[in-house]
């Protein structure tokens, strides 16, 4: 009896993963806010909220129309150059430093302890700080929304390295990988996934970062809009330039994650789907 | 029928000679002192109960560990290894996790090759998320044999697997390392599997881990699972455990 290489008995077809119809699931997900968008507008509507409080959603829309034809992309521009600008900053450090700290024992024992502590400053705290330091400019509120991205980054890519499969490492040992090589064909891959949930929550910080920053002090831009339009009483506008800040923070994470789906196809995990589904 | 046994055959040089005085986990002797030399193409298994050290002493063999006391003082240039569970990288495809140690540059026409060789033409853009242990472990033994080794170290390859699985990858692992003359050492609990697979077996024994009892298999391959001769040695083995008080 010889072996029969051209055997490949043990297949195991595999379910195709996705809803069996999309369209009804994106439906669901629609009701409730329709719901509260229809109750809204005929209880403003009716008299039973007042207007000056509580403008109408059709009058929202109206209002964000009325912007589109003048301010609002300047004050797009000006968010949405310095939430960039801070990700990009704050991202590249939390990564470089969480490759450092946790690809080397001699680094977390030099630097982990210092970030710990750093880490537990509510990030807020460094505005009066920053304010005296480097002014009202655009250098404080860049600092600010990079401060806010660095620590989930750094926490997550730390914590991805760190739970990495040993026995992975050791198919590189057995191969007689260096460390750089180690790191660019095993531990980086391997680590992706935690990387990309750090990258996620660090851009959803610096939307928050960045109201805060412009509420606090800027000429242009949404949280500017926002504390403005409150001064001049004006509602609609504030629930405008919510609308944006949502709109804007909801395509920029669909990019993070229509990447991650790209980059993390590999990864074999639950998708909410159970057997009978 | 007689036996030809590719240990017969003298060699110049062995692939494997490697001599454990002793080698400790914290204060306790878990190895040693033994001698294990493997000519080439010879195929060596090492029989013992969990915890006996017969995978600290596969580790030693490849490199992966040498806190140890004793000599080196021959090894083939090229070892592969298979690891008892694929290890296979989830983001690589089968055919990159093949030719891994090559990175994107590896030999297209050899991985090619090795994938019909294992049985698993049209899986080479496959991810492993989508393949079955026993075809995920093919992809290992592929993996194993890339850098064309001289001596494959296999610790309890198939034990993962389910019997039926586990007869097919062994005769798949027999054909293939006969044919490219490599010398198999392979770790395992199995007794059959140790005798049907190997020209000797090397019973170890436990705390310290040493070499109870050598038996060989003069039985030319391919081998007949029902053949008496491996009952009968299958009895000896069985005899040699209980003498080293394994069992």
């Amino acid at each position: 009896m010889s072996a029969r290489p051209a055997q490949a008995v043990e297949t195991r077809p595999r379910r195709p993963t996705g809803a069996t119809k999309p369209w009804r699931q994106r439906a669901k997900g629609l009701a409730l806010p329709l719901a509260i968008l229809v109750t809204l507008e005929s209880l403003v509507r009716l008299g039973w909220i007042p207007a000056y409080q509580m403008p109408a959603p059709s009058e929202v829309a109206h209002t964000l129309i009325e912007l589109a034809d003048g301010a609002l992309w300047s004050h797009i521009a000006a968010s949405l150059s310095r939430v960039l600008a801070g990700f990009v900053i704050g991202a590249s450090l939390g990564l470089l430093f969480a490759a450092g700290v946790g690809l080397s024992r001699e680094a977390e024992a030099w630097l982990e302890p210092t970030f710990a502590s750093l880490r537990a400053i509510p990030s807020l705290a460094w505005v009066p700080l920053l304010l005296l330091w480097l002014g009202i400019g655009e250098t404080s509120k860049v600092t600010l929304i990079a401060l806010g991205a660095f620590f989930p980054v750094y926490l997550n890519g730390v914590a991805a390295i760190r739970n990495i499969d040993r026995r992975l490492v050791e198919v590189g040992h057995m191969y007689g990988f260096g460390p750089l090589r180690l790191a660019r064909r095993i531990l980086l891959p391997a680590a992706l996934p935690g990387v990309f949930t750090g990258l996620r929550s660090a851009l959803s910080l610096s939307w928050m970062f960045l109201v805060a920053a412009e509420l606090i002090a800027a000429t242009r831009g949404l949280g500017y809009l926002l504390s403005d339009d409150r001064e001049t009483s004006r509602p609609d506008l504030v629930l405008a330039a919510i609308l944006v800040l949502a709109l804007l923070g909801k395509l920029s994470d669909g990019l993070l994650a229509a990447l991650e789906t790209r980059w993390l196809a590999w990864r074999d995990t639950f998708d909410g789907q159970g057997p009978g589904a | 029928m007689t036996a030809l046994h590719t240990s017969d055959i003298p060699s110049l040089t062995p692939v494997l000679d490697l001599q454990v005085q002793r080698k400790l986990f914290g204060d306790s002797p878990v190895l040693g002192p033994l001698e294990l030399r493997l000519q080439a193409g010879e195929i060596v298994s090492l029989l013992g109960p969990s915890g006996c050290g017969k995978s600290t002493l596969l580790r030693l063999v490849a490199g992966l560990d040498t806190a140890f006391t004793g000599t080196l003082r021959q090894r083939a240039a090229q070892v592969g290894f298979v690891f008892q569970e694929p290890r296979l990288m989830p983001w690589l495809s089968v055919a990159d996790n093949i030719g891994f140690s090559n990175g994107r540059r590896f030999d297209r026409q050899r991985v090619t090759q090795l994938i019909a060789d294992v049985g698993l033409a049209g899986f080479a853009d496959a991810l492993p998320k989508a393949l079955s242990g026993g075809m995920a472990q093919r992809v290992a033994i592929a993996r194993g044999l890339y850098e064309r080794p001289s001596l494959l170290l296999l610790d309890e390859p198939f034990s993962a697997v389910d019997a039926f699985t586990r007869f097919a990858l062994q005769d798949l692992l027999l054909d293939l390392a006969r044919r490219r003359r490599i010398a198999l050492l392979v770790v395992t609990h199995d007794i059959d599997e140790a005798l049907y697979l190997s020209d000797r077996v090397l019973v170890i024994g436990n705390r310290p881990g040493t070499v109870r009892r050598e038996l060989s298999v003069p039985l030319a391959y391919p081998r007949d699972r029902r053949d008496a001769r491996l009952a009968d040695l299958r009895g000896q083995a069985l005899e040699a455990l209980q003498a080293a008080h394994v069992i």
